[in-house]
């Protein structure tokens, strides 16, 4: 996924439609905005982020799961299984990017990049939604794809590359 | 699946067969009813504010409401609703809802009601009524609105033989722009406005923070012309979001923009850049024009405005540039200083200038659908209305105020006392937060007979009523044909997704009712709203079960000319039939025809301008309790620039109190933020906040009312409206 930071207004549509496309309980979330401001008057930046999951190539938190409910499913998303799931957190400190919750059921919930709207050919809730179509969802691994085209002509950056997860969620400057 | 991708699907299936209209029927038709010709999804349009984004309620397997999608053929939406809109389902699923009827059973504003049937509630409003019209006449019951209910009680009090109803969204919003605009080009711009922001080359906006403000198809638009590479010019005292998407962002001095508008005109016309043909064609009063701005240079505008001269020049050139494809945004909440007629009129000349109406990329000439209403008995004419009690003023003026009604309900300590309001609907409006000056407001209420809320929620309003009447939330209830303006003629139906939660009704149904205790019968000729809104769409050949199907049927007019063809000309609405740059009508009234430039008073040491504003994830003050919008956003913070913190030794996050230039405190605290995003001589809060209402239990108390501070009102002499930007403020750290 990649999103186009210079036309993400912050509005968090992103968030409010994950959370009832997915019924997140209120005071939670799988999506949330970031707003970093740079400068001084009058000299200013600022940049809006939605941000999710990374669905990090290498990510920590399917590593660290001892049970196996976190997973990586063959296109890549990575997914936790609800009833796999003890709750031990462990893959939440391992997250660089905060990306988890413990659902008050007890198991952890992520971002899904909304896997059971993707079966049925339609997009993740929160690309759908976005009054700016600030959002780009597709197969990085096909070079036909939009965001392999978008990828290839914009610049973009990705968040905490240190950590070394390779993540998936891009944000173009 | 999403229809359009469907279609792709099943055009491909059929192997290039054309789709007869018939088929075409026939697929829309099933396409949203299961295979028990059960619906799959509701036909809706928001009410969560008033872009009215048509889309779908889906229900869960439980039935239950699930969630509203955007209708992908809604020129509104685009199939994408807001934020707001997408937690619509929250004014649904709010535990504090009004459930019942009710009724005062102490004071005014004690908040003690007593639960009643809908038979007593209309009893005694009805005949509250009637006391009141025996001893008053009819005229002195008001109807204050915001919403869908508004028309059914509208229909209702003309009917009753009074025209004293009055809109909040004129008055104390787009009233100056509607106005300015008539003057200008004979119309309004009206809502939404038609301004081609998709293929504009440059947008200028003056204190519109887009973005911040989620008029949802313009966000989206100014979205696509950054794609296109459009420059966005940003006008506005705060680093708003749009600023920050701006290739220039001109961090003017509050209250100045007339100084710069004044010279942005002077350069274009000095320089030879606006559009000499169509000015030629179109314009009358450009010679004036030209004399009325030619001391008004950069140089000039710079010491009023504190915008460098060069920027003001390239900022023009940027516009002339992009002409005709170019917009200078005519904003929406246009009263700020009492000069705002003034103001938008030369945001109007402006845009004439540079011939960017009736173009692409400017604005294009509406289309819209009309449905026949059936007919209803002549209104009998009311003996006076709001108009005879502002001595020969306001003229310009078709639309009642608000503030005026409010004035009309006090009684004067002396002279004429015959044109009195006594009674007042408040139907969708929280007039406590919505009109500034609230102790004004409650001074009137005190003066009233009866008062009736009608909404879905309590709110501060409501605490004030005699008689409270539930609404069902719009997921619940049917509502008029959306007919709005647009690119192509469209209409969009508001239906039921699920029956009403507690004892609650649609509005359509309690103005009948009421009606009909009022020997009103005739003018309510359907006993459902179903059988209206059939009626209707039948005489223009759809139907209310076809509706069901689309949610939204655009019905556009045949060759309707979205753009004037280059090189002519139409007839303009004015008194000159021309684009009038020197305005006779505002001439008329005793007004400057062009607009001048008025030095504002500036805030005392130690005290800051108050600008307030829009957040994406709210509207108004009637989102402040939706528990998936406060999840969001749940108080309201005061930015102050850290210079200003520092001064004052404000901590980020700190709770301090605001007191405003009249010694007003505010009666909650509010968050400090500090942000390099606002000028040293101005603080900003979002608007909406504070609710004092204790039945909020999600908002009571939650940040700080700006409308509360708001006790210097400004009003514009030329339309009545009512200026709100003129008020500072200053802060209170000590713990309270």
């Amino acid at each position: 996924m990649a999103i186009d930071t210079l036309k993400c207004v912050g509005c968090s549509d992103c968030v409010v439609a994950c959370q009832t496309e997915n019924n997140v309980p209120i005071g939670y979330c799988r999506d949330w905005i970031v707003e970093v401001t740079d400068g001084t008057y009058p000299n200013l930046t600022l940049e809006n982020r939605s941000e999710r999951c990374c669905h990090c190539s290498n990510a920590p938190c399917v590593r660290c799961c001892p049970t196996g409910a976190s997973h990586k499913t063959e296109e890549g998303v990575v997914l936790v299984t609800h009833s796999d799931c003890i709750g031990c957190a462990a893959c939440i400190t391992s997250c660089p990017y905060d990306a988890r919750y413990t659902h008050p059921e007890g198991y952890v919930d992520k971002c899904t990049f909304c896997y059971h709207r993707l079966a049925d050919g339609l997009l993740p809730a929160c690309v759908s939604v976005c009054p700016t179509k600030c959002m780009y969802f597709g197969d990085i691994d096909n070079p036909e794809s939009t965001i392999s085209e978008v990828l290839k002509n914009r610049k973009w950056k990705l968040l905490i590359p240190e950590a070394g997860t390779d993540p998936k969620l891009y944000f173009l400057i | 699946m999403q229809r359009r991708e469907f279609l792709k699907i099943s055009s491909l299936g059929i192997g290039g067969l054309a789709l007869s209209g018939t088929l075409l029927y026939e697929f829309f038709n099933s396409a949203n009813e299961d295979s028990d010709g059960e619906l799959k999804r509701f036909p809706t349009y928001c009410e969560i504010c008033f872009w009215q984004c048509a889309g779908w309620t889906h229900l869960d397997k439980d039935k239950k409401i699930w969630k509203i999608i955007g209708n992908d053929d809604d020129p509104h939406s685009n199939g994408r609703l807001c934020p707001r809109g997408t937690g619509g389902i929250g004014s649904y699923y709010d535990k504090d809802r009004l459930k019942k009827p009710l009724i005062r059973i102490n004071d005014r504003g004690k908040q003690s009601f007593r639960e009643a049937s809908w038979e007593e509630a209309f009893d005694l409003i009805a005949k509250k009524m009637k006391e009141i019209s025996a001893k008053y006449g009819p005229e002195s019951m008001a109807l204050f609105h915001h919403g869908s209910g508004g028309k059914y009680f509208t229909n209702l009090l003309k009917a009753f033989g009074s025209d004293n109803i009055a809109k909040p969204s004129f008055a104390q919003c787009m009233g100056p722009r509607e106005v300015a605009y008539a003057a200008t080009f004979g119309t309004g711009l009206s809502s939404p406005e038609p301004l081609d922001i998709r293929d504009t080359k440059c947008l200028v906006l003056i204190g519109s923070h887009l973005g911040e403000n989620m008029h949802n198809a313009q966000v989206q638009e100014m979205s696509d012309a950054i794609d296109k590479g459009a420059s966005i010019i940003t006008v506005d005292p705060r680093f708003s979001t749009a600023a920050s998407k701006s290739k220039f962002w001109l961090p003017i001095k509050p209250a100045t923009d007339i100084a710069l508008l004044l010279s942005w005109i002077n350069v274009i016309i000095a320089n030879e850049w606006y559009d000499k043909e169509f000015v030629e064609l179109n314009c009358e009063g450009f010679d004036q024009l030209k004399q009325h701005v030619e001391s008004f240079t950069p140089e000039w505008a710079f010491g009023i405005t504190t915008i460098e001269p060069d920027v003001i020049v390239k900022t023009a050139k940027a516009m002339h540039d992009a002409s005709p494809a170019v917009i200078i945004h005519p904003g929406r909440h246009t009263t700020w200083y009492g000069d705002d007629t003034q103001r938008l009129r030369a945001v109007a000349i402006l845009n004439a200038l540079l011939g960017s109406w009736g173009k692409r990329g400017g604005f294009f000439i509406p289309d819209k659908a009309s449905i026949p209403h059936h007919h209803l008995p002549a209104y009998p004419k009311p003996a006076w209305t709001w108009k005879d009690t502002v001595d020969g003023k306001y003229n310009l003026v078709d639309l009642g105020l608000a503030n005026v009604l409010v004035d009309t309900s006090i009684p004067k300590k002396t002279g004429d006392n015959s044109k009195v309001i006594k009674g007042w609907f408040v139907v969708g409006t929280n007039l406590i937060n919505t009109l500034p000056n609230t102790t004004h407001t409650l001074k009137a209420i005190q003066n009233l007979d009866l008062i009736v809320a009608v909404d879905t929620m309590p709110m501060e309003i409501t605490g004030w009523a005699d008689v409270i009447l539930p609404e069902c939330t719009y997921l619940e209830r049917y509502d008029s044909i959306r007919v709005s303006q647009n690119r192509e003629g469209n209409i969009a139906l508001r239906m039921p997704a699920t029956k009403p939660l507690y004892d609650t009704k649609p509005a359509w149904w309690m103005a009948r009712e009421l009606g009909i205790r009022l020997g009103l019968k005739e003018y309510f000729p359907f006993k459902t709203q179903e059988e209206e809104l059939d009626w209707e769409l039948t005489q223009i050949g759809s139907s209310l079960k076809e509706m069901k199907q689309l949610g939204v049927k655009k019905i556009p007019t045949p060759d309707h000319n979205l753009y004037i063809p280059k090189g002519e000309t139409i007839e303009f609405n004015t008194n000159s039939g021309k684009i009038e740059l020197y305005s006779s009508a505002i001439d008329e009234e005793g007004f400057p025809a062009m607009p001048v430039y008025t030095k504002h008073p500036e805030p005392e040491d130690g005290f800051y301008r108050l600008i307030y504003g829009r957040a994406p994830m709210h509207t108004f003050s009637r989102t402040a309790n939706n528990p998936n919008l406060t999840d969001l956003m749940d108080e309201n913070t005061v930015w102050i620039n850290p210079k200003i913190a520092n001064l004052w030794d404000l901590k980020e996050n700190q709770y301090i109190k605001l007191k405003n230039q009249d010694g007003i405190i505010s009666t909650f605290s509010i968050k400090v933020r500090v942000t390099e995003r606002i000028r040293i001589d101005s603080v900003y809060m979002v608007h909406g906040f504070g609710h004092a209402d204790k039945k909020l239990t999600q908002a009571y108390g939650r940040g700080a009312s700006d409308t509360e501070m708001i006790t210097n009102v400004l009003i514009d002499p030329i339309m009545g409206g009512t200026g709100m930007r003129g008020n500072f403020v200053t802060f209170i750290t000590e713990t309270v």
